[in-house]
């Protein structure tokens, strides 16, 4: 029996519809949360596949869940997939067996405009008509048979949230996998105009001869390819060039004769769809004031909505910075224990050190950003499931559109205040290429949490703790300076890379305020742990490699055995290393910013991440501290101000430690960054290429901030 | 009747019909696909804390849009 089963292929059944159509939570109560997440290749678009539960049929049934998308002219890489996988263009996907079309009840006319595109299509099609209970909420009565009457297809109202409706569902579900339906009838909801209707013809027939493998779909290519302006611009070379030549010549006799083909298609069908809607909607009470557009009225307002929203974001980097912290710092004593205890169980050597150093301490850095990547996916997920994200995109668009971002920028930037990791991967939620890629540019110029450490030993030594104006002391304000200076450079970055790298058409904003909902804990916390997953699966080995090379340069090559007293053969060590060669090969492109090369050493190793920057300078200086612990601050601080150049000149000056912290603030010091914008760009270019503007803008900044404060007569 | 007057000039609560729109034709689509065309009702609900963008109730829905597209969606006021 199970070998049986498992011999017979499973009925492919596709998910759409429009964003906010409830289209997850119809997933998730049909697969009961046993979805297989992944990426579609290539891209960061999540892929949700999963098989339907309990169903009374032997064939199993798989779910796959296409991304949101108003339209099968897409206009982002989400939308993309979803029309690719519809036209049967994308080969990782095989041919659907059915697709469910989910429709919004309380927002039936933008839903029916892509739901009847899908239909046309011709794939075997049903219509999950969701969330009827709101449509009722708002005085609205949806009448199902006749919906299915004039859609040519069946319709399932239901309500996915409580599992009002679901049973019919499934039972038709089971039923289709034992026995499959008739193809259905082709069908059109676009009544074209005479000249439209026969240009569109022409490109059909076109397609039929040359895509015979797609003739199913011909007619409604032929009206989408007509239609939509972008397609020939993006991808003119999945056509033949008879065909591009032919949507041409097409849309220019269509020009001449005063028909606009961008927009005939989308009126006509839009005039149907309000027509459909006329027939089966009926009022039973008179419109009134939703609980949305009451909760919008305080969280839209000009005061209070501003507050709310500076409330949750405190609420949400706080939660980043400071609860993110506990967990952190349990992970750092055990990945510290677990080394110390492998250093001591085992013989000392090369191997012990590659397992201490480099893969246990590799390992974790990787799960240190744990707890924050967690704490942020969620935060994400509540912002996105309550529909406030949209609303946090309205509140910001002004501010981050003076730079020429978008709305949506505003949070993946927020989050870099903890680390830049989560900021990157929070930028999924722009869909505009550009404005993403500009966005994951920038983001990490704002000061993370391992800069932290940095800025606060290096405000210990260099800075004198004074008094400005009686209140503001000095250190502090330093702290505040620098933080500052990496917002501003961000912006300003955004400003110049929209002016020129990816300069482009300003991408109009046009955001859908969906109406608030409440989101289902469990969802939640499902959703944050299958994204945390897949970060520690993909950029993780990236980290861990790349943590297990900077051990080696540390190590090797190895000093001969010397008779020397027990700590100064790891300051030795770390000079002979390649590390310590390298810091002395760069002295001369430190000198001008006055840096020794001592001070490149910890450039150099806190490429892993930025807080290793202190770990080694105390082994450089081979500053005392407890075995096993943090080396203290003040400690640290207090060898750094003794530390003198050759000529007797103290190296920490106030001038030196804020040239180094300005560089901290530019310089791309995170090798994990660097993994994850890789991954997420999905190309070594973008990646290299912010290492590279990054490290070029923290050379530039901290030499003239050296040079200038020595013309001042500051040393 | 009255004139045609831009979605952005409109006071919080007004609602008209649209009878223009000047983006240009390579920007237009997204903004027709969802549902905003020429002949469809539209109310100016409120603009944002900042002053821009701008909510509007269309097809019984919220969207929002930049005062800058605002500016070019040609609206006739019901009186």
């Amino acid at each position: 029996m199970a070998i049986a089963s498992k011999a017979v292929s499973p009925l492919r059944v596709v998910l759409t519809g429009n964003p906010n159509c409830g289209k997850t939570t119809l997933f998730n109560a049909l697969t009961g949360l046993r979805a297989r997440v992944g990426n579609y290749a290539g891209v960061t678009v999540e892929r949700k596949e999963g098989t339907i539960a309990g169903l009374a049929s032997q064939r199993p049934v798989r779910l796959l869940d296409l991304p949101g998308t108003y339209s099968l002219s897409p206009q982002s890489p989400d939308e993309q997939i979803a029309r690719d996988v519809l036209f049967l263009q994308l080969p990782e996907v095989p041919e659907p067996d059915l697709v469910l079309v989910v429709i919004d009840a309380s927002n039936l006319q933008r839903n029916l405009y892509y739901a009847t595109q899908v239909i046309e299509l011709g794939h075997p099609t049903w219509v999950v008509l969701n969330m009827v209970d709101v449509a009722r909420e708002n005085g609205l009565e949806l009448n199902g048979p006749r919906l299915s009457a004039a859609l040519g297809v069946a319709v399932f109202p239901l309500v996915a949230s409580t599992g009002e409706g679901l049973p019919a569902l499934r039972t038709a579900l089971a039923h289709e996998a034992h026995r499959a339906g008739p193809p259905p009838e082709p069908r059109s909801f676009t009544e074209l105009s005479a000249t439209f209707g026969k240009e569109a013809e022409t490109i059909e027939s076109l397609l039929e001869t040359e895509l015979p493998e797609r003739k199913r779909l011909a007619m409604a290519e032929a009206v989408l390819l007509l239609s939509d302006d972008r397609v020939l611009n993006t991808h003119a070379g999945r056509y033949p060039k008879a065909i591009v030549d032919a949507i041409v010549a097409a849309r220019n006799r269509l020009e001449t004769a005063g028909v606009d083909w961008r927009s005939a298609a989308i009126e006509a069908r839009y005039a149907r769809a309000a027509a459909i809607q006329m027939a089966v909607t009926t009022e039973i009470s008179p419109p009134g004031e939703t609980l949305s557009d009451r909760l919008d009225r305080v969280l839209t307002h000009r005061v209070w909505g501003l507050l709310i929203f500076v409330l949750i974001m405190g609420l949400m980097f706080q939660s980043l910075f400071t609860f993110a912290e506990l967990p952190k710092s349990w992970i750092e004593t055990g990945v510290n224990a677990l080394s110390n205890w492998v250093e001591s169980s085992l013989p000392p050597g090369d191997f012990t050190s590659l397992l201490s150093s480099g893969i246990i301490q590799g390992v974790g850095s990787v799960i240190t950003f744990l707890p924050q990547i967690c704490f942020l996916f969620l935060f994400l997920s509540i912002l996105e499931d309550t529909g406030y994200m949209a609303r946090a995109a309205f509140l910001m668009d002004r501010l981050m559109s003076r730079v020429g971002l978008h709305g949506k920028s505003f949070i993946p930037m927020l989050s870099s205040f903890a680390c830049a990791i989560p900021g990157l991967m929070a930028t999924r939620t722009i869909d505009s290429p550009k404005d993403r890629l500009v966005t994951m540019l920038i983001a990490p110029l704002m000061s993370c949490s391992a800069r932290l450490p940095v800025y606060t030993v290096l405000i210990a030594a260099c800075i004198p703790s004074r008094r400005l104006f009686g209140i503001f002391g000095l250190p502090g304000l330093t702290l505040l300076g620098m933080y500052l200076l990496g917002i501003v450079s961000a912006l300003g970055m955004a400003w110049v890379f929209k002016r020129t790298l990816l300069r482009g058409e300003p991408s109009p904003m046009i955001l859908e305020l969906p109406p608030y909902k409440r989101p289902a804990p469990l969802v939640l916390i499902r959703h944050m742990w299958e994204r945390s997953r897949l970060f520690l699966r993909r950029a993780g080995t990236v980290i861990l490699a790349i943590n297990i090379l900077l051990w080696f340069l540390v190590s090797y090559p190895k000093i001969s055995e010397s008779p020397a007293t027990e700590s100064v053969p790891q300051t030795n060590q770390m000079r002979q290393s390649f590390a310590g060669r390298a810091g002395r090969f760069i002295e001369p492109v430190l000198i001008p910013l006055g840096f020794d090369w001592k001070i490149g050493i910890g450039i150099i190793a806190s490429f892993a991440a930025r807080e290793v920057f202190v770990s080694t300078l105390s082994v450089v200086y081979n500053v005392e501290n407890e075995k096993s612990g943090s080396p203290s601050v003040a400690n640290l601080a207090n060898t750094l101000k003794a530390e003198k150049w050759p000529d007797g000149r103290p190296v920490y000056t106030p001038l030196t430690g804020v040239t180094l912290m300005v560089f901290y603030v530019f310089a791309l010091q995170c090798v994990s960054t660097v993994a994850v914008m890789r991954r997420e760009s999905d190309s070594w270019k973008w990646a290299l290429f912010q290492l590279a503007y990054m490290t070029g803008l923290a050379w530039v900044l901290a030499f003239l901030t050296y040079q200038l404060g020595r013309l001042l007569g500051w040393s | 009747m009255n004139p045609p007057q831009p979605l952005s000039s409109l006071t919080p609560g007004t609602r008209g019909v649209v009878v223009e729109i000047r983006i240009p034709a390579e920007h237009r689509s997204r903004l027709l696909e969802m549902g905003v065309l020429v002949g469809t009702p539209i109310e100016l609900v409120r603009y944002a804390p900042l002053g821009d963008p701008v909510e509007i109730k269309v097809r019984g829905y919220h969207l929002s849009l930049r005062k800058h597209e605002a500016d070019l969606v040609l609206l006739r006021v019901n009186s």
